[in-house]
């Protein structure tokens, strides 16, 4: 209580005086996410903590302070870009470049065309194949990205969600011909449907058969592939689709608490699989707000898995990630400040104690990444990592009383929207995310907090600098070179994909496809099945497009 | 000559980015124009069936797939097939500097990248909207 008054005191005689000669910048001081931060934070403020309870040492219960006993002083998070343009060829030489900078791990960018599984011959692929990543079509592709890329000492990203089952098929087939155990295998694929429902548009069955696909990847990969990540929940993409940091943290907890739940159901061992659930965020502007954000994440999640689902193993408890940088703060106006953007808002993942980081490069507002400005974004990551000393000590920023409150502040909003998630389900988060999803309840919270921010930045309430504040004429902005991608790609994608269809075993195809199909209508593990389609070069088309005959093909209803 | 402008917003292409296109969406509505949705992952035919049957003033685009060069030159050539030349075709989304002048010489007479005030796409409609129904009286 002392400081309590001391405090009182020190606003009656030394702030209210001086207010008076010299107001502050401005009435109201809020973060991206229009949360109000307070101009001072003391003891009062976080009279509530427990130290043993609430935070705890790293790498033990409930992990707020990490998830490593040594965290970045053992061993630095990885630096994962990711790539992917073009055809496998192209995006083959990217990753070797990339192995050859220092990377340590991969990280695969595909095409919409892939994204959606469709083939690159598809009407609707027409113009988009090989631009947004790389096109991937069948298992041949897939022989040329990884050519001279051992499976055995890389771990590899897959950014892929609908036809994730297809692609993972394809990476343990890779690894089964150059002999690598499937055991050994190390990587992630996305395969989280539920944010692509909510926020990132990608899908092709409708959300309750999309998540027994996922269970169905669970199911097979806690057995074969131990060291995988079958899934990377995902709240990077419902952050760019515009939501708050608390929606983005309560959105994607209640996915994954979704999908714990779906995985129960089928009746898996939740200590067999927690573990090989990771995690996916953003890191945007607001600093410190990312920084309570992520160590919040990893609280509520461990409290969750242990007391809600009761996982008795410690590594179940664990809340790992990935961080991408904020890819909305990129602004197409003075490119080069996006530099500076990238660094701060990569220090604040290193500073949350992210796993693996992916920065962002410059010119992405403008199109896809030189290899230049690749190397800058790479660059900030190893000079935050060597030169900074920020990753010298763990959590360096707990007991800051402002970063204490606002991981408590953050953590309480975020449960209460996991509660409406809850209520909406009768009790069942997955039941609530479905039903959440099926009366846009998540995207009209989305759109909402979007539109409020745009307003703000509009009305001069956030700054965006070159953009509403310290703007110069366009005719002097600095002009960046930009990747073009070759349209000759998508008519030599089509050509491999014609040539891999005469030369297949056209009965092995057929067969694989059909009993894909008779395991997908009797509720089967799809798993088994994918995998033998895969191998005898089924497309990702034409796996995807018995799915769509036995589930059906999504599509959302439009709404503003 | 003073109904409200009629605005069909459209997601075509494969991507799923729609932020910006509800963020627009609502500002026009707020600015007092009648907006039409038309969801995502539509095709340069579905795009123009609907703004036919909705009879709009205005076509605006959302593309940030890369593939706006493909889209914008099918859905040009088929609105001069079902002559509708009094319509404003408007772009959105992220567009290389030197695709501009190939997209403004198919017809697309206003392109709108990131950090564009949505106040500058009200103003813009009202004028060009206004320009054109004058032709049309």
């Amino acid at each position: 209580m002392k400081t309590q008054s001391e405090k009182e005191r020190w606003e009656r005689e030394t702030l209210e005086p001086f207010l008076k000669r010299s107001p502050e910048r401005r009435e109201r001081f809020i973060t991206v996410s229009n949360e109000e931060i307070g101009r001072l934070y003391t003891p009062e403020d976080i009279k509530d903590l427990d130290y043993e309870r609430d935070l705890g040492y790293p790498g033990e219960y409930p992990y707020t302070r990490g998830v490593y006993p040594t965290m970045y002083r053992g061993r630095l998070w990885t630096m994962r870009q990711f790539a992917g343009f073009g055809g496998p060829e192209e995006t083959n030489q990217r990753f070797k470049y990339l192995l050859k900078e220092g990377q340590t791990g991969l990280s695969t960018a595909f095409d919409m065309p892939t994204l959606m599984g469709l083939d690159s011959d598809h009407p609707l692929a027409d113009g988009e194949v090989g631009v947004e990543g790389v096109a991937v079509d069948t298992l041949r592709d897939f022989e040329i990205l990884f050519d001279g890329i051992p499976l055995d000492q890389v771990s590899t990203s897959f950014t892929i969600n609908p036809s994730a089952p297809v692609i993972y098929a394809m990476y343990i087939a890779i690894g089964d011909q150059q002999g690598v155990p499937r055991e050994k295998l190390r990587g992630t694929i996305q395969n989280d449907m539920l944010k692509e429902f909510i926020a990132q548009k990608e899908w092709v069955v409708p959300p309750r058969p999309s998540v027994d696909l996922i269970v169905d990847v669970f199911e097979f990969g806690i057995r074969e592939t131990p060291k995988f990540n079958l899934i990377s929940i995902s709240g990077y993409h419902i952050r760019e689709a515009g939501s708050t940091a608390v929606q983005e943290l309560a959105f994607t907890l209640a996915d994954g608490m979704a999908y714990v739940e779906a995985a129960l159901q089928r009746g898996l061992d939740l200590d067999a699989l927690a573990p090989q659930l990771s995690f996916f965020f953003n890191s945007h502007n607001s600093f410190f707000e990312e920084i309570a954000k992520f160590r919040a994440a990893r609280r509520i999640w461990a409290r969750a898995l242990r007391e809600r689902y009761g996982a008795k193993n410690p590594e179940s408890w664990k809340l790992r990630f990935h961080t991408q940088t904020a890819g909305c703060t990129l602004t197409e106006q003075q490119p080069l400040n996006n530099i500076i953007r990238v660094t701060i808002q990569a220090l604040a993942a290193v500073l949350g104690g992210t796993q693996s980081l992916h920065t962002n490069s410059y010119d992405e507002a403008l199109a896809l990444p030189t290899e230049e400005a690749v190397r800058i974004a790479l660059r900030t990551q190893q000079i935050i990592a060597y030169e900074s000393g920020v990753a010298d000590t763990i959590d360096p920023l707990a007991g800051s009383y402002f970063v204490e409150a606002l991981t408590n502040e953050i953590e309480r909003k975020a449960l209460e929207y996991i509660r409406k998630i809850e209520r909406l389900g009768n009790g069942s988060i997955l039941e609530g995310v479905f039903r959440g999803i099926e009366q846009g309840f998540f995207q009209r919270e989305i759109a909402q907090a979007a539109y409020e921010y745009q307003k703000q930045v509009e009305s001069g309430e956030q700054i965006i600098v070159g953009v509403n504040k310290y703007t110069i004429p366009k005719e002097q902005d600095q002009k960046v070179p930009t990747l073009k991608i070759d349209p000759e790609v998508q008519r030599r994608q089509i050509e491999r994909l014609k040539r891999v269809r005469q030369e297949r075993d056209a009965r092995a195809v057929e067969r694989a496809l059909a009993r894909l199909e008779e395991a997908a209508r009797q509720r089967q593990n799809t798993m088994p099945y994918i995998l033998e389609a895969v191998k005898a070069y089924a497309s990702v088309g034409e796996i995807m497009e018995v799915l769509k005959k036995v589930h059906g093909a999504y599509r959302e209803p439009a709404m503003v | 000559m003073n109904r409200p402008i009629r605005v069909l917003m459209a997601k075509a292409g494969l991507d799923g980015h729609d932020r910006g296109v509800k963020v627009v969406a609502r500002a026009l509505r707020d600015a007092g124009m009648e907006v039409i949705y038309t969801g995502l992952h539509n095709t340069p035919e579905q795009v123009i069936k609907a703004a036919l049957q909705e009879d709009v003033d205005v076509i605006g685009l959302s593309i940030l797939s890369g593939a706006h060069l493909t889209i914008f030159r099918k859905l040009t050539e088929l609105m001069k097939q079902y002559g509708m030349d009094d319509v404003l075709l408007l772009g959105g989304g992220i567009i290389p500097d030197e695709d501009k002048p190939i997209l403004e010489a198919m017809g697309v007479k206003g392109l709108f990248g990131p950090g564009t005030s949505t106040q500058e796409i009200v103003e813009f409609i009202r004028r060009e909207v206004q320009k054109l129904r004058a032709v049309g009286v």
